[in-house]
Protein backbone atom coordinates (compact mmCIF):
# COMPACT_ATOMS: atom_id res chain seq x y z
CA UNK A 1 0.00 0.00 0.00
CA UNK A 2 1.46 3.53 -0.87
CA UNK A 3 1.18 5.86 1.98
CA UNK A 4 -0.59 8.24 -0.55
CA UNK A 5 -3.84 6.13 -0.48
CA UNK A 6 -3.71 6.72 3.32
CA UNK A 7 -5.16 10.65 2.53
CA UNK A 8 -6.94 12.45 0.02
CA UNK A 9 -5.90 15.28 -2.28
CA UNK A 10 -6.08 17.93 0.26
CA UNK A 11 -9.00 20.83 -0.19
CA UNK A 12 -7.96 24.14 0.31
CA UNK A 13 -8.53 24.19 4.15
CA UNK A 14 -6.36 20.81 4.27
CA UNK A 15 -3.78 22.87 2.52
CA UNK A 16 -3.73 25.51 4.66
CA UNK A 17 -3.27 23.23 7.52
CA UNK A 18 -1.13 21.15 6.28
CA UNK A 19 1.37 24.68 5.16
CA UNK A 20 0.71 25.19 8.62
CA UNK A 21 2.21 21.49 9.98
CA UNK A 22 5.17 22.16 7.83
CA UNK A 23 5.88 25.52 9.28
CA UNK A 24 5.59 23.99 12.83
CA UNK A 25 7.77 21.14 11.73
CA UNK A 26 10.30 23.08 9.95
CA UNK A 27 10.47 25.32 13.38
CA UNK A 28 10.85 22.56 15.83
CA UNK A 29 13.63 20.72 13.93
CA UNK A 30 15.43 24.13 13.17
CA UNK A 31 15.03 24.70 16.98
CA UNK A 32 16.67 21.65 17.63
CA UNK A 33 19.69 21.80 15.77
CA UNK A 34 19.57 25.42 16.44
CA UNK A 35 19.88 24.99 20.88
CA UNK A 36 22.22 22.13 19.61
CA UNK A 37 24.47 24.42 17.98
CA UNK A 38 24.17 27.12 20.49
CA UNK A 39 25.44 24.45 23.48
CA UNK A 40 28.35 23.52 21.11
CA UNK A 41 29.29 27.34 20.88
CA UNK A 42 28.96 28.31 24.79
CA UNK A 43 30.86 24.68 25.43
CA UNK A 44 33.72 26.18 23.04
CA UNK A 45 33.00 22.57 20.51
CA UNK A 46 33.55 24.57 17.67
CA UNK A 47 37.49 25.63 18.66
CA UNK A 48 39.66 24.75 16.06
CA UNK A 49 41.45 23.03 18.04
CA UNK A 50 38.99 20.53 18.76
CA UNK A 51 39.05 19.67 15.17
CA UNK A 52 42.46 20.24 14.25
CA UNK A 53 42.81 16.55 14.56
CA UNK A 54 40.78 15.41 11.84
CA UNK A 55 42.76 17.37 9.48
CA UNK A 56 46.00 15.88 10.88
CA UNK A 57 47.59 13.04 8.73
CA UNK A 58 49.07 11.07 11.71
CA UNK A 59 45.93 10.81 13.40
CA UNK A 60 43.99 10.32 10.22
CA UNK A 61 45.82 7.69 9.59
CA UNK A 62 45.06 6.25 13.01
CA UNK A 63 41.62 6.45 12.61
CA UNK A 64 41.40 4.71 9.31
CA UNK A 65 43.87 2.13 10.15
CA UNK A 66 43.32 1.50 14.02
CA UNK A 67 40.08 2.04 13.93
CA UNK A 68 37.88 1.61 10.68
CA UNK A 69 40.20 -1.26 9.35
CA UNK A 70 40.48 -3.35 12.31
CA UNK A 71 36.40 -2.49 12.74
CA UNK A 72 36.25 -3.70 9.05
CA UNK A 73 38.55 -6.62 9.40
CA UNK A 74 36.58 -7.77 12.38
CA UNK A 75 33.41 -7.79 10.56
CA UNK A 76 34.96 -9.44 7.31
CA UNK A 77 36.02 -12.02 9.03
CA UNK A 78 33.56 -12.67 11.49
CA UNK A 79 31.01 -12.40 8.43
CA UNK A 80 33.02 -14.96 6.39
CA UNK A 81 32.86 -17.25 9.34
CA UNK A 82 29.40 -16.76 10.06
CA UNK A 83 28.10 -17.78 6.85
CA UNK A 84 30.10 -21.07 7.23
CA UNK A 85 28.69 -21.56 10.67
CA UNK A 86 25.27 -20.76 9.25
CA UNK A 87 25.54 -23.11 6.40
CA UNK A 88 26.67 -25.94 8.63
CA UNK A 89 23.78 -25.72 11.09
CA UNK A 90 21.43 -24.28 8.49
CA UNK A 91 22.00 -27.52 7.00
CA UNK A 92 22.11 -29.70 9.60
CA UNK A 93 18.67 -28.24 10.88
CA UNK A 94 17.41 -29.91 7.71
CA UNK A 95 19.40 -33.50 8.15
CA UNK A 96 17.74 -36.71 8.00
CA UNK A 97 19.18 -37.90 11.33
CA UNK A 98 17.03 -36.57 14.19
CA UNK A 99 20.09 -36.21 16.62
CA UNK A 100 21.45 -33.65 14.21
CA UNK A 101 18.78 -31.91 13.67
CA UNK A 102 18.07 -31.20 17.65
CA UNK A 103 21.53 -30.67 18.00
CA UNK A 104 21.54 -27.84 15.42
CA UNK A 105 18.04 -26.82 16.44
CA UNK A 106 20.08 -26.27 20.27
CA UNK A 107 22.97 -24.40 18.87
CA UNK A 108 21.00 -22.29 16.90
CA UNK A 109 18.32 -21.22 19.38
CA UNK A 110 20.80 -21.23 22.24
CA UNK A 111 23.49 -18.65 20.44
CA UNK A 112 20.06 -16.08 18.80
CA UNK A 113 18.75 -15.73 22.18
CA UNK A 114 21.81 -14.50 23.92
CA UNK A 115 23.33 -11.10 23.91
CA UNK A 116 25.98 -10.83 22.03
CA UNK A 117 28.02 -8.63 24.74
CA UNK A 118 27.55 -12.14 27.42
CA UNK A 119 29.06 -14.41 24.35
CA UNK A 120 31.84 -11.62 23.98
CA UNK A 121 32.89 -10.79 27.50
CA UNK A 122 32.71 -14.42 28.34
CA UNK A 123 35.43 -14.94 25.70
CA UNK A 124 37.86 -12.60 26.80
CA UNK A 125 37.71 -13.69 30.19
CA UNK A 126 37.78 -17.50 29.17
CA UNK A 127 40.50 -17.10 26.61
CA UNK A 128 41.93 -13.86 26.03
CA UNK A 129 42.58 -12.29 30.10
CA UNK A 130 45.98 -13.12 31.25
CA UNK A 131 47.99 -14.56 28.89
CA UNK A 132 44.88 -16.69 27.41
CA UNK A 133 45.16 -17.65 23.65
CA UNK A 134 42.86 -15.45 21.83
CA UNK A 135 43.27 -11.64 21.38
CA UNK A 136 40.51 -9.04 22.01
CA UNK A 137 40.34 -9.11 18.19
CA UNK A 138 39.42 -12.50 18.00
CA UNK A 139 36.83 -13.00 20.95
CA UNK A 140 34.86 -10.26 18.92
CA UNK A 141 35.20 -11.90 15.33
CA UNK A 142 34.63 -15.19 17.57
CA UNK A 143 31.35 -13.97 19.16
CA UNK A 144 29.86 -12.38 16.41
CA UNK A 145 30.41 -15.51 14.40
CA UNK A 146 28.34 -17.18 16.47
CA UNK A 147 25.64 -15.09 16.94
CA UNK A 148 25.25 -13.91 13.28
CA UNK A 149 26.25 -17.66 12.02
CA UNK A 150 22.95 -18.60 14.98
CA UNK A 151 20.88 -15.87 12.73
CA UNK A 152 22.09 -16.86 9.34
CA UNK A 153 21.32 -20.38 10.00
CA UNK A 154 17.79 -19.59 9.83
CA UNK A 155 17.79 -17.51 6.83
CA UNK A 156 19.63 -20.74 5.17
CA UNK A 157 17.24 -23.27 6.20
CA UNK A 158 14.25 -20.74 4.92
CA UNK A 159 16.65 -20.05 1.74
CA UNK A 160 16.99 -23.80 0.66
CA UNK A 161 13.26 -24.62 1.72
CA UNK A 162 12.16 -21.80 -0.51
CA UNK A 163 14.05 -23.76 -3.65
CA UNK A 164 10.77 -25.30 -5.11
CA UNK A 165 10.21 -29.40 -4.57
CA UNK A 166 10.51 -30.01 -8.18
CA UNK A 167 13.89 -29.17 -8.33
CA UNK A 168 14.71 -31.26 -5.55
CA UNK A 169 12.85 -34.56 -7.07
CA UNK A 170 14.47 -33.70 -10.37
CA UNK A 171 17.73 -34.21 -9.23
CA UNK A 172 16.98 -37.49 -7.54
CA UNK A 173 16.01 -38.51 -10.12
CA UNK A 174 18.67 -38.02 -12.20
CA UNK A 175 20.12 -40.16 -9.33
CA UNK A 176 22.49 -37.80 -7.53
CA UNK A 177 23.04 -38.32 -3.96
CA UNK A 178 21.57 -36.60 -1.31
CA UNK A 179 24.53 -34.67 -0.50
CA UNK A 180 25.10 -33.64 -4.00
CA UNK A 181 21.57 -32.83 -4.05
CA UNK A 182 22.07 -30.14 -1.51
CA UNK A 183 25.55 -28.95 -2.59
CA UNK A 184 24.53 -28.80 -6.45
CA UNK A 185 21.18 -27.98 -6.84
CA UNK A 186 19.78 -26.78 -3.90
CA UNK A 187 22.39 -24.46 -2.33
CA UNK A 188 23.34 -22.44 -5.95
CA UNK A 189 19.60 -21.81 -6.12
CA UNK A 190 19.18 -20.77 -2.80
CA UNK A 191 22.05 -18.72 -2.60
CA UNK A 192 20.60 -15.97 -5.03
CA UNK A 193 17.45 -15.28 -2.36
CA UNK A 194 20.03 -14.99 0.11
CA UNK A 195 22.53 -12.68 -0.42
CA UNK A 196 20.48 -9.70 0.07
CA UNK A 197 19.82 -11.15 3.97
CA UNK A 198 23.77 -11.85 4.44
CA UNK A 199 24.33 -8.69 3.14
CA UNK A 200 21.86 -6.85 6.02
CA UNK A 201 23.50 -9.48 8.24
CA UNK A 202 26.49 -7.78 7.60
CA UNK A 203 25.50 -4.60 8.58
CA UNK A 204 24.43 -6.12 12.05
CA UNK A 205 28.12 -7.56 12.73
CA UNK A 206 29.66 -4.46 11.71
CA UNK A 207 27.44 -2.14 14.07
CA UNK A 208 28.28 -4.72 16.77
CA UNK A 209 32.13 -4.59 16.20
CA UNK A 210 31.35 -1.38 18.61
CA UNK A 211 30.61 -3.97 21.12
CA UNK A 212 34.58 -5.15 21.25
CA UNK A 213 34.69 -1.86 23.43
CA UNK A 214 33.98 -3.28 26.74
CA UNK A 215 36.80 -6.02 26.17
CA UNK A 216 39.52 -3.73 25.00
CA UNK A 217 39.47 -4.92 21.59
CA UNK A 218 40.58 -2.36 18.99
CA UNK A 219 38.12 -0.97 16.42
CA UNK A 220 36.65 2.93 15.78
CA UNK A 221 34.70 3.15 19.11
CA UNK A 222 38.31 2.01 20.81
CA UNK A 223 40.20 5.30 19.14
CA UNK A 224 37.26 7.20 20.46
CA UNK A 225 39.13 7.12 23.83
CA UNK A 226 42.69 8.12 23.25
CA UNK A 227 41.33 10.89 20.85
CA UNK A 228 39.42 12.41 23.44
CA UNK A 229 41.97 12.08 26.31
CA UNK A 230 44.85 14.11 24.35
CA UNK A 231 42.41 16.93 22.72
CA UNK A 232 39.22 17.01 25.48
CA UNK A 233 37.36 16.77 22.01
CA UNK A 234 34.26 14.42 23.25
CA UNK A 235 32.17 16.06 21.52
CA UNK A 236 33.24 16.77 17.76
CA UNK A 237 34.85 12.97 17.93
CA UNK A 238 31.77 11.26 18.77
CA UNK A 239 30.16 12.94 15.45
CA UNK A 240 33.06 12.11 13.10
CA UNK A 241 33.20 8.96 14.56
CA UNK A 242 29.40 7.79 14.23
CA UNK A 243 29.52 9.28 10.71
CA UNK A 244 31.88 7.24 9.56
CA UNK A 245 29.76 4.06 11.12
CA UNK A 246 26.60 5.30 8.83
CA UNK A 247 28.67 6.60 5.74
CA UNK A 248 29.75 3.02 5.63
CA UNK A 249 26.53 1.14 6.51
CA UNK A 250 24.69 2.94 4.09
CA UNK A 251 27.54 2.08 1.46
CA UNK A 252 26.24 -1.81 2.37
CA UNK A 253 22.77 -0.72 2.57
CA UNK A 254 23.24 0.28 -0.42
CA UNK A 255 24.94 -2.85 -2.21
CA UNK A 256 22.48 -4.70 -0.99
CA UNK A 257 19.27 -3.02 -2.35
CA UNK A 258 21.58 -2.88 -5.85
CA UNK A 259 22.35 -6.83 -5.30
CA UNK A 260 18.91 -7.53 -4.64
CA UNK A 261 17.42 -5.43 -7.60
CA UNK A 262 19.76 -7.49 -10.13
CA UNK A 263 18.48 -10.60 -8.59
CA UNK A 264 14.77 -10.54 -7.80
CA UNK A 265 14.08 -7.11 -8.84
CA UNK A 266 12.65 -4.60 -6.49
CA UNK A 267 12.58 -5.19 -3.14
CA UNK A 268 14.28 -2.55 -0.03
CA UNK A 269 16.60 -4.29 2.18
CA UNK A 270 16.77 -3.36 5.75
CA UNK A 271 19.11 -4.08 8.45
CA UNK A 272 17.67 -5.73 11.71
CA UNK A 273 18.27 -4.38 15.70
CA UNK B 1 27.71 -23.27 39.93
CA UNK B 2 28.31 -21.69 43.76
CA UNK B 3 29.88 -18.50 42.77
CA UNK B 4 26.28 -17.57 40.99
CA UNK B 5 23.69 -19.90 43.96
CA UNK B 6 25.55 -18.00 46.70
CA UNK B 7 25.38 -14.56 45.21
CA UNK B 8 21.82 -15.79 43.97
CA UNK B 9 20.35 -12.24 45.08
CA UNK B 10 22.85 -10.22 43.46
CA UNK B 11 22.17 -12.03 40.54
CA UNK B 12 18.57 -11.44 40.61
CA UNK B 13 18.73 -7.37 41.32
CA UNK B 14 21.30 -7.55 38.23
CA UNK B 15 18.19 -9.53 35.92
CA UNK B 16 15.98 -7.11 37.68
CA UNK B 17 18.20 -4.01 36.34
CA UNK B 18 17.79 -5.65 32.78
CA UNK B 19 14.12 -6.37 32.82
CA UNK B 20 13.64 -2.56 34.29
CA UNK B 21 15.58 -1.48 31.44
CA UNK B 22 13.83 -3.30 29.11
CA UNK B 23 10.77 -2.49 30.02
CA UNK B 24 11.05 1.15 30.72
CA UNK B 25 12.71 1.58 27.26
CA UNK B 26 10.23 -1.00 25.38
CA UNK B 27 7.34 1.55 26.53
CA UNK B 28 9.37 4.85 25.64
CA UNK B 29 10.49 3.02 22.22
CA UNK B 30 7.21 1.93 21.29
CA UNK B 31 5.50 5.15 21.97
CA UNK B 32 8.36 7.47 20.26
CA UNK B 33 8.42 4.86 17.31
CA UNK B 34 4.62 4.54 17.09
CA UNK B 35 4.64 8.43 16.59
CA UNK B 36 7.35 7.93 14.47
CA UNK B 37 5.92 5.52 12.61
CA UNK B 38 2.94 8.25 11.67
CA UNK B 39 5.22 11.09 10.55
CA UNK B 40 6.35 8.26 7.93
CA UNK B 41 3.35 7.70 6.28
CA UNK B 42 1.69 10.89 6.93
CA UNK B 43 0.37 13.98 4.49
CA UNK B 44 2.87 16.38 4.90
CA UNK B 45 6.29 15.70 3.07
CA UNK B 46 8.98 17.26 5.97
CA UNK B 47 7.07 15.13 8.68
CA UNK B 48 7.91 12.06 6.08
CA UNK B 49 11.63 13.07 5.30
CA UNK B 50 12.36 13.89 8.90
CA UNK B 51 11.79 10.81 10.43
CA UNK B 52 13.32 9.02 7.24
CA UNK B 53 16.26 10.67 8.46
CA UNK B 54 16.07 9.85 11.95
CA UNK B 55 15.45 6.32 10.59
CA UNK B 56 18.19 5.84 8.79
CA UNK B 57 20.58 7.82 11.04
CA UNK B 58 20.08 5.76 13.90
CA UNK B 59 19.66 2.43 12.17
CA UNK B 60 23.12 2.81 11.12
CA UNK B 61 24.75 3.87 14.41
CA UNK B 62 26.14 1.10 16.33
CA UNK B 63 23.90 1.33 20.16
CA UNK B 64 27.31 1.64 21.80
CA UNK B 65 28.08 5.17 20.17
CA UNK B 66 24.53 5.98 21.04
CA UNK B 67 25.49 5.27 24.45
CA UNK B 68 29.14 7.19 23.83
CA UNK B 69 27.22 10.08 23.08
CA UNK B 70 25.10 10.35 25.74
CA UNK B 71 27.13 9.02 28.31
CA UNK B 72 30.31 10.91 27.66
CA UNK B 73 29.53 13.52 24.99
CA UNK B 74 26.45 15.23 26.64
CA UNK B 75 28.01 16.03 29.76
CA UNK B 76 30.06 18.05 27.87
CA UNK B 77 27.09 20.00 26.44
CA UNK B 78 26.17 20.47 30.10
CA UNK B 79 23.63 17.89 29.99
CA UNK B 80 24.62 15.05 32.68
CA UNK B 81 21.26 14.10 33.71
CA UNK B 82 22.07 14.34 37.64
CA UNK B 83 19.04 15.99 38.03
CA UNK B 84 17.13 12.46 37.98
CA UNK B 85 18.68 11.43 41.08
CA UNK B 86 16.38 13.68 43.05
CA UNK B 87 13.62 13.24 41.42
CA UNK B 88 11.55 10.81 43.71
CA UNK B 89 8.34 9.26 42.56
CA UNK B 90 6.79 7.67 45.38
CA UNK B 91 9.97 6.93 47.46
CA UNK B 92 11.70 5.49 44.41
CA UNK B 93 14.40 7.51 42.14
CA UNK B 94 16.10 6.37 39.33
CA UNK B 95 19.81 7.03 38.84
CA UNK B 96 21.52 9.07 36.27
CA UNK B 97 22.78 6.59 34.68
CA UNK B 98 19.75 4.09 34.48
CA UNK B 99 18.00 7.18 32.95
CA UNK B 100 21.24 7.77 30.42
CA UNK B 101 20.69 3.86 29.74
CA UNK B 102 16.96 3.86 28.84
CA UNK B 103 17.29 7.42 26.98
CA UNK B 104 19.94 5.75 24.54
CA UNK B 105 17.82 2.46 24.24
CA UNK B 106 14.95 3.97 23.19
CA UNK B 107 16.67 6.51 20.78
CA UNK B 108 17.62 4.12 19.13
CA UNK B 109 15.23 1.31 19.49
CA UNK B 110 12.48 3.63 18.01
CA UNK B 111 13.78 3.91 14.96
CA UNK B 112 13.27 0.06 14.07
CA UNK B 113 9.90 0.40 16.15
CA UNK B 114 8.91 2.81 13.60
CA UNK B 115 9.93 0.75 10.68
CA UNK B 116 8.36 -2.49 11.73
CA UNK B 117 4.99 -0.27 12.23
CA UNK B 118 5.37 0.87 8.49
CA UNK B 119 5.19 -2.09 7.30
CA UNK B 120 2.52 -3.45 9.35
CA UNK B 121 0.61 -0.46 7.62
CA UNK B 122 1.79 -1.70 4.25
CA UNK B 123 -0.14 -4.87 5.11
CA UNK B 124 -3.49 -3.74 5.35
CA UNK B 125 -4.98 -4.10 1.75
CA UNK B 126 -5.73 -0.99 -0.07
CA UNK B 127 -9.30 -1.44 -0.05
CA UNK B 128 -9.34 -0.72 3.48
CA UNK B 129 -8.38 2.70 3.40
CA UNK B 130 -10.19 3.70 0.06
CA UNK B 131 -12.98 2.86 1.90
CA UNK B 132 -12.12 5.05 4.90
CA UNK B 133 -11.37 7.91 2.47
CA UNK B 134 -14.54 7.39 0.80
CA UNK B 135 -16.60 7.76 3.44
CA UNK B 136 -15.21 10.67 4.57
CA UNK B 137 -12.70 9.94 7.21
CA UNK B 138 -9.89 12.69 7.62
CA UNK B 139 -6.38 11.04 7.78
CA UNK B 140 -6.21 10.78 11.72
CA UNK B 141 -9.79 9.06 11.91
CA UNK B 142 -8.38 6.62 8.86
CA UNK B 143 -5.46 5.94 11.00
CA UNK B 144 -6.81 5.48 14.42
CA UNK B 145 -10.27 3.85 13.55
CA UNK B 146 -9.03 2.00 10.25
CA UNK B 147 -5.95 1.00 9.31
CA UNK B 148 -4.14 1.11 13.38
CA UNK B 149 -6.25 -1.69 14.77
CA UNK B 150 -5.50 -3.74 11.38
CA UNK B 151 -2.19 -2.87 10.91
CA UNK B 152 -1.60 -3.39 14.73
CA UNK B 153 -2.37 -7.35 14.25
CA UNK B 154 0.36 -7.46 11.33
CA UNK B 155 2.59 -5.62 13.31
CA UNK B 156 3.05 -8.08 16.30
CA UNK B 157 5.96 -10.43 15.17
CA UNK B 158 8.06 -7.91 13.81
CA UNK B 159 7.49 -6.07 17.05
CA UNK B 160 8.25 -8.94 19.51
CA UNK B 161 11.15 -9.31 17.42
CA UNK B 162 12.60 -5.82 17.78
CA UNK B 163 11.62 -6.21 21.65
CA UNK B 164 13.82 -9.10 21.96
CA UNK B 165 16.88 -7.44 20.38
CA UNK B 166 16.13 -4.87 22.88
CA UNK B 167 16.17 -6.79 25.75
CA UNK B 168 19.56 -8.59 24.36
CA UNK B 169 20.88 -4.93 23.96
CA UNK B 170 20.24 -3.87 27.16
CA UNK B 171 23.42 -5.55 28.03
CA UNK B 172 25.26 -2.46 26.44
CA UNK B 173 24.69 -0.58 29.00
CA UNK B 174 27.31 -2.64 31.19
CA UNK B 175 29.63 -0.60 29.31
CA UNK B 176 28.55 2.45 31.01
CA UNK B 177 28.32 2.21 34.73
CA UNK B 178 24.93 0.12 34.99
CA UNK B 179 25.38 -3.51 37.22
CA UNK B 180 22.91 -5.37 35.18
CA UNK B 181 23.30 -9.21 34.25
CA UNK B 182 26.21 -8.76 31.92
CA UNK B 183 28.30 -6.53 34.08
CA UNK B 184 27.55 -9.09 37.28
CA UNK B 185 28.44 -11.72 35.05
CA UNK B 186 31.55 -10.18 34.97
CA UNK B 187 32.33 -9.19 38.30
CA UNK B 188 31.19 -12.80 39.83
CA UNK B 189 33.68 -13.99 36.90
CA UNK B 190 36.52 -11.60 38.27
CA UNK B 191 36.04 -13.07 41.74
CA UNK B 192 35.72 -16.78 40.77
CA UNK B 193 37.83 -17.03 37.94
CA UNK B 194 37.65 -20.78 37.99
CA UNK B 195 34.35 -20.75 37.26
CA UNK B 196 33.23 -18.45 34.21
CA UNK B 197 32.14 -20.67 32.24
CA UNK B 198 29.20 -21.71 34.94
CA UNK B 199 28.63 -18.40 35.21
CA UNK B 200 28.54 -17.32 31.87
CA UNK B 201 26.14 -20.59 31.37
CA UNK B 202 23.76 -19.46 33.93
CA UNK B 203 23.47 -16.09 33.02
CA UNK B 204 22.54 -17.49 29.86
CA UNK B 205 20.09 -19.14 30.87
CA UNK B 206 18.77 -16.24 33.17
CA UNK B 207 18.26 -14.71 29.23
CA UNK B 208 17.13 -17.47 27.19
CA UNK B 209 14.25 -17.47 30.00
CA UNK B 210 13.53 -13.96 29.76
CA UNK B 211 13.26 -14.05 25.84
CA UNK B 212 10.94 -17.05 25.86
CA UNK B 213 8.82 -15.65 28.22
CA UNK B 214 8.49 -12.46 26.13
CA UNK B 215 7.62 -14.64 22.99
CA UNK B 216 5.23 -16.58 24.42
CA UNK B 217 3.82 -13.41 25.66
CA UNK B 218 3.49 -12.29 21.68
CA UNK B 219 2.16 -15.37 20.30
CA UNK B 220 -1.11 -15.60 23.13
CA UNK B 221 -1.08 -12.12 22.08
CA UNK B 222 -0.76 -12.77 18.37
CA UNK B 223 -3.62 -15.77 19.20
CA UNK B 224 -6.02 -13.76 21.41
CA UNK B 225 -5.83 -10.84 18.64
CA UNK B 226 -6.35 -13.20 15.61
CA UNK B 227 -9.51 -12.96 13.17
CA UNK B 228 -10.52 -15.90 11.81
CA UNK B 229 -9.37 -16.46 8.00
CA UNK B 230 -12.08 -15.87 5.72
Amino acid sequence: MSSSVLFDAPGPKTVARHRLYTLLTIVGLLGILAFFAYRMLVTRQFEYDKWEVFLTPRYIRFILVDGLLNTLGMAVFAIIAAIVFGLVFGVGKLSDHGWLRWLSFAVVEFFRAVPVLLLMTFLFLQFAIGDGPLSPFWCVVLALMLYNGAVLAEVFRAGINAVPSGQVEAAYALGLRKSQVMVQIQLPQAVKTMLPAIISQMVVALKDTSLGFYILAPGLTAVYRPIYQEFGNQVPAALVIAAIYIVVNLILTWVATLVQRRLLGERKVSASA
Amino acid sequence: MEAVFSNFDEVLKAFGLTIGLFVVSGIGSLVFGALLAVFRVGPVAIMRRAALVYVSIFRNTPLLMIFIFIAVALPKLGYNFRFIGDVEVGGVSASPFFFRACLALTLYTSAFVCEAFRSGINTVPLGQAEAARAIGLTFGQSMTQVVMPQALRAVIPPLTSVQIALLKNTSVAAAFGITEAVANMRALSNENTSQTAMIFLLVAVGYIIIVEVVSLASYGLERKVKVAAR
